[in-house]
C-alpha cells in the first residue's frame, strides 16, 4: 500500500449563508512536498485552509491526516494534529515580544522564569535556522520579520503540515527569495507545505504540485513540472486568457498635474519625499517604482491633500492645489486610491455596504438632508456589473467581500467620480490574474479618455508593460524618469537601490520639468 | 485630640474607607484584561454585598460572608459572560443593565428582609470580631504611619494581597500571558490553541467575584445598617475610572486607590484637619465639599488626557477591549 497522504480532504463543502465557498473539494498533500493552491480571489482557497486549521468547520466532507479520519473543531485540534497556518493577516499580539507570542500557545510549560523563556525560545529559533530577537516587540518588527515569527511559531508547536496564505503578497523580491529558501529547507526536513499565491512564476518556482480551485469548485491537481503558466491560468479562470498587458498609445495633452520641489515629512517627522519634480499629462500613465516604504504613501497622501507638504508647489491645470482641503482637491478631479498592506484600511468603510460606500463619496451632492439611496444602489449595481464584482448583493458589508472584490469596488467608485487625474497605489495588491487584468483594463480605459494616471506599483514586469513612463524613487529622491518600453528591469533595479541616478542625464533639461509647463503662467499670475 | 492623632486617623481613614475601591478596580482589571468591558461593577458589588452580609451573618462567620460575596459576584460575572461571550451581546449595554439589575436585587433582597427582621452586625460576634483591626507586629509600632497603615481589618490586608497576587498572575504567569493574549487579540490567541471562551468565562467570573468581596466590605464598613441609599454609593463607577488611572496594572491600582482615597477622605475629615492645623490647613474648610466630591473625577479626566497623549504602546489597555470575539467572523 502506498504511503498515506499527510492531508487528504474529501468532498469538503462550506456555505456562508447563501454563498457557497467550497463545493465538494478534494485535496491531497503528500509528505515532504510543497503544494501550491491556486485560484482567483473568492475561489475559496482561504476558506478551505481555514477548515484545515480549525477556524471554520466544514458543512460536509471528511478530512484525513496520515490516513486517519479526524474532526478539526478548533485551532487547538489542528495544532494537536500538527497542522499550522500562517495567516495572511498575521495572528500576532502586537504588544508582546516574539518569545511571548510563541510562549502563549505552548502547553504544559510549567513554571519558567522570563529570562529562561527567552533563552529557550532563542535556542529554538536558532535550531530552525532563523534569526529573530526573542525580546523584540512585534510592533517594532517589519512585515517580513513578523512572517518569520509566524513560521517559527508553527514550527515550535511541532507542525508537520504548514499552510501559508499569500505569504509573498507583502514581501520584497529579496525577502521572497529568503522565504523560499526556508520553505525548501523545511521540505527537506519532511514537512508538508501548502502555499497560497497568485503569482504564477512563484508557483512554478517553488511547488511540486499545483491544486486549482475555481469559484469554490475543485478543478484539478497537476505536477508543476508538467505544466506551464498559460495552462494554469486557463484552469484557474476557466477560459483562454491573454497574458499580455495592453499599452494603448494615445495623444498626450498638456501637463495636468505638475509637482515641483516638493518635500514631505512622514509621520515620524523624517523627510519621506525630498525635493521631488514630476508631471503627468492627460492620456499618460506614469509609473512610480521604488522599494517599499520609500515615500510612495506620503506622496499619494500629499497630492490628495491628506498630508501637509513641507515646501514646494503642486499645480493642477495651472492652479495651485497646495493647502487645499481634500474635498476641494477631489472636486478638481484628482482622485486617490491607496491599497495599504492590510488592504482594508483606506478608502472604504469595511462594515458598511457597497451602496453606503458609494454614497459616502458623494453625500454632499445630494439635495436636502436625505440620503439618496436609490442612486447609490444604482451606482453600486453598475460597478458590480462592469467590474464583475462577486457579491451576493449591494447591501452586504464590504469586509465580507474577498480582497480583490473590495479593491474593484474602491477603484470603481473613484472612477465613477469622473476624475481627470487618478492616483492609484498598489491597485492589484493581492489580486489574482483575472482581477488584475480587469484593473489594468479599467485604468487603460481611463487613460484613453484622457485621464492622467499616477500608478504606484511593485511588480516591475507589470509596470514596464502597462505604464508610459516610470519614475524611480529611492529614499524619497527621484532617480530619474524613464520610458517604460525602453528601460530594462536591471536598470530599474539599479535606480531603485540608488546605484544609478539619471536625473542629470541631460544637462539642458532638468528631470521632471515639462517643456510646456504651465508653471510660469501660474507664478506670473 | 492631639494633632498627631488627627493625622493618624486621617491616614487610617484613607485606607479603611477606600480599600473597597481596590477590590472593584482589581476585579475590573482582571475582567478587562480578558477583553471584556464590564460597566456593571456598581451592581455586582451591590449583589456581593447584600448576599455576603446576610448569609455571613446567619452563618456568623466572616469567612462564609467573604466566600458568599465572592460567589454572588461571580454569578453576576457568569451572567455577563453568558450574555456577551456566548450570546455576543453588546458589552457596554450588558454592563449598564447589570448595574441596574444588581442594585435592583440589592434593594429587593434588603427591603424584603428588613420587613421580617434585619440581621444587625453587632449581634454576630464572629463577624464583629473578625472585622476588628489587627495590628501587624512591628510595623504597627512605627509612629504616625504604624496605626494609619498597618493596623487594619483583615479585608484590607486581603485586598492588598489580592492586588499583588493579580499583578503577579497577569504579568508573570503563563495563564496570565494567555489571558493578556485573549484580551489583546483573541484571534491570535485562538489560532495558537488557547480556549478563548473558557479564558473569558473564568476571568470574568474571577474578576466579578473580587468585586463582590469589595461590596461586602462596604457593607461591613457601614456596620450593615440598611437604609435608602445603597452601600456601594457610586464606588463601582470610580473603580471603572481607576482602572484607567492604574493603566490596567493591579499593583498601580493600590497607588490609585490611595490617591483617590486621599481626596475622598479630605472631604470627610477636611474640617478636623483644618481645626487641628489652623495655620497651614485652615483654608481647607473654605473649599466647598462639591469640589472634593468632584476631585476624583477631575483627576480621572486629567489622567485620561495624559494617557491619550502618551505613547500608545505603553498603555495597558487591552487591544480588543469591548469587542466580542466570534471565530468565524470575517
Amino acid at each position: 500500500m502506498a504511503e498515506p497522504y499527510a492531508i487528504e480532504m474529501r468532498g469538503i463543502c462550506k456555505h456562508f449563508g447563501s454563498t457557497i465557498a467550497n463545493n465538494s473539494v478534494d485535496l491531497t498533500v503528500k509528505k515532504g512536498e510543497i503544494l501550491a493552491l491556486l485560484g482567483e480571489n473568492g475561489s475559496g482557497k482561504t476558506t478551505l485552509m481555514n477548515m484545515l486549521s480549525g477556524i471554520y468547520k466544514p458543512d460536509s466532507g471528511s478530512i484525513l491526516v496520515d490516513g486517519k479520519e479526524v474532526s478539526i473543531n478548533s485551532p487547538e485540534d489542528a495544532k494537536r494534529l500538527g497542522i499550522g497556518m500562517v495567516h495572511q493577516h498575521f495572528k500576532l499580539v502586537d504588544v508582546f515580544s516574539a518569545a511571548d507570542n510563541i510562549w502563549m500557545g505552548k502547553e504544559k510549560t510549567g513554571f519558567v522564569l522570563k529570562k529562561d523563556r527567552y533563552q529557550q525560545i532563542n535556542e529554538m529559533i536558532t535550531r530552525f535556522g532563523f534569526d529573530i530577537d526573542p525580546q523584540k516587540k512585534v510592533y517594532n518588527m517589519s512585515v517580513s520579520e513578523k512572517q518569520t515569527l509566524e513560521i517559527v511559531k508553527v514550527l515550535c508547536y511541532g507542525a508537520k503540515v504548514i499552510i501559508l496564505d499569500e505569504p509573498t503578497a507583502v514581501l520584497t523580491v529579496q525577502e521572497i527569495e529568503k522565504l523560499f529558501a526556508v520553505l525548501r529547507r523545511m521540505k527537506e526536513q519532511g514537512h508538508s507545505i501548502i502555499i497560497i499565491t497568485h503569482k504564477l512564476n512563484e508557483v512554478m518556482d517553488i511547488s511540486d504540485r499545483v491544486a486549482i480551485l475555481r469559484k469554490g469548485e475543485y478543478i484539478t491537481t497537476v505536477e508543476t513540472s508538467q505544466t506551464n503558466e498559460q495552462a494554469l491560468t486557463e484552469w484557474m479562470v476557466g477560459h483562454k486568457v491573454d497574458l499580455n498587458i495592453d499599452r494603448p498609445v494615445i495623444e498626450k495633452t498638456s501637463p495636468l498635474l505638475e509637482v515641483r520641489d516638493v518635500t514631505i515629512r512622514n509621520d515620524e517627522g523624517a523627510i519621506a519625499i525630498d525635493g521631488i519634480n514630476f508631471y503627468i499629462r492627460g492620456g499618460e500613465m506614469l509609473g512610480v517604482a521604488g522599494i517599499a516604504g520609500c515615500g510612495q504613501k506620503e506622496l499619494c497622501e500629499a497630492i490628495a491633500g491628506l498630508r501637509p507638504i513641507e515646501k514646494g508647489q503642486m499645480i493642477h491645470k495651472g492652479e495651485n492645489i497646495v493647502g487645499l482641503e481634500p474635498k476641494a482637491i477631489l472636486d478638481k478631479g484628482i482622485s486617490m486610491s491607496f491599497i495599504p498592506e492590510d488592504r482594508l484600511g483606506m478608502g472604504l468603510a469595511p462594515s458598511m455596504s457597497i451602496t453606503d460606500n458609494m454614497i459616502l463619496k458623494k453625500y454632499s451632492d445630494g439635495k436636502g438632508p436625505f440620503v439618496d439611496r436609490k442612486q447609490g444602489r444604482q451606482e453600486a449595481e453598475e460597478i458590480i456589473r462592469q467590474l464583475s464584482v462577486v457579491t451576493p448583493s449591494t447591501e452586504i458589508p464590504v469586509r465580507r467581500l474577498s480582497g480583490g472584490n473590495v479593491q474593484k469596488v474602491l477603484l470603481g467608485r473613484e472612477i465613477k467620480a469622473n476624475p481627470n487625474v487618478i492616483i492609484t497605489a498598489y491597485p492589484v495588491r493581492g489580486l489574482d490574474i483575472g482581477s488584475s487584468y480587469t484593473i489594468y483594463n479599467i485604468l487603460n480605459e481611463q487613460k484613453k479618455a484622457g485621464v492622467g494616471i499616477l500608478f504606484v506599483g511593485e511588480d516591475l514586469d507589470v509596470m514596464m508593460a502597462l505604464c508610459d513612463k516610470i519614475m524611480v524613487i529611492c529614499h524619497g529622491k527621484v532617480m530619474g524618469v524613464v520610458h517604460a518600453h525602453k528601460t530594462t528591469k536591471e536598470e530599474l533595479g539599479l535606480m531603485m537601490t540608488g546605484a544609478l541616478d539619471l536625473t542629470h542625464k541631460y544637462a539642458d533639461k532638468p528631470a521632471g520639468f515639462a517643456k510646456d509647463s504651465r508653471f510660469e503662467e501660474h507664478s506670473g499670475s | 485630640m492631639d494633632k498627631l492623632a488627627i493625622l493618624t486617623t486621617f491616614i487610617h481613614n484613607i485606607v479603611v474607607f477606600n480599600i473597597p475601591l481596590l477590590y472593584g478596580t482589581v476585579g475590573e482589571i482582571v475582567v478587562e484584561k480578558s477583553g471584556s468591558l464590564n460597566l456593571g461593577v456598581e451592581g455586582i458589588m451591590a449583589v456581593g454585598a447584600i448576599f455576603g452580609y446576610i448569609i455571613g451573618c446567619y452563618a456568623n462567620s466572616l469567612g462564609v460572608g467573604i466566600a458568599v460575596a465572592f460567589l454572588a459576584g461571580a454569578m453576576c460575572g457568569l451572567l455577563f459572560a453568558a450574555l456577551t461571550v456566548s450570546l455576543q451581546a453588546n458589552q457596554n449595554i450588558t454592563g449598564l443593565t447589570l448595574t441596574t439589575f444588581g442594585l435592583g436585587i440589592y434593594f429587593f433582597v434588603g427591603n424584603g428582609l428588613k420587613a421580617r427582621g434585619w440581621p444587625v452586625m453587632a449581634d454576630y460576634s464572629n463577624i464583629k470580631n473578625g472585622f476588628a483591626d489587627i495590628a501587624i507586629p512591628g510595623l504597627s509600632e512605627i509612629p504616625l504611619l504604624g496605626r494609619g497603615l498597618f493596623t487594619h481589618n483583615i479585608l484590607v490586608y486581603l485586598g492588598v494581597a489580592i492586588a499583588v497576587a493579580m499583578w503577579w498572575y497577569l504579568n508573570h504567569s503563563v495563564p496570565g500571558l494567555k489571558l493578556r493574549a485573549v484580551g489583546e487579540n483573541p484571534g491570535s490567541a485562538d489560532s495558537v490553541g488557547i480556549n478563548v471562551k473558557r479564558f473569558k468565562y473564568l476571568h470574568i467570573c474571577l474578576g466579578c467575584g473580587i468585586m463582590g468581596i469589595g461590596g461586602y466590605y462596604m457593607g461591613l464598613n457601614m456596620s450593615g445598617s440598611f437604609n435608602s441609599s445603597c452601600w456601594i454609593n457610586g464606588y463601582g463607577w470610580i473603580a471603572v475610572a481607576l482602572v484607567i488611572f492604574a493603566n490596567w496594572n493591579p499593583a498601580l491600582a493600590i497607588l490609585g486607590t490611595f490617591v483617590f482615597g486621599f481626596f475622598n477622605t479630605l472631604r470627610v475629615s477636611g474640617s478636623s484637619l483644618a481645626s487641628a492645623f489652623p495655620g497651614a490647613l485652615g483654608w481647607l474648610v473654605k473649599i466647598p465639599t462639591q469640589v472634593y466630591q468632584a476631585l476624583p473625577f477631575i483627576i480621572t479626566a486629567i489622567v485620561l488626557f495624559a494617557s491619550s497623549v502618551k505613547n500608545k504602546q505603553n498603555s495597558g489597555q487591552p487591544g480588543a477591549l469591548g469587542l466580542n470575539y466570534f471565530r468565524e467572523e470575517r
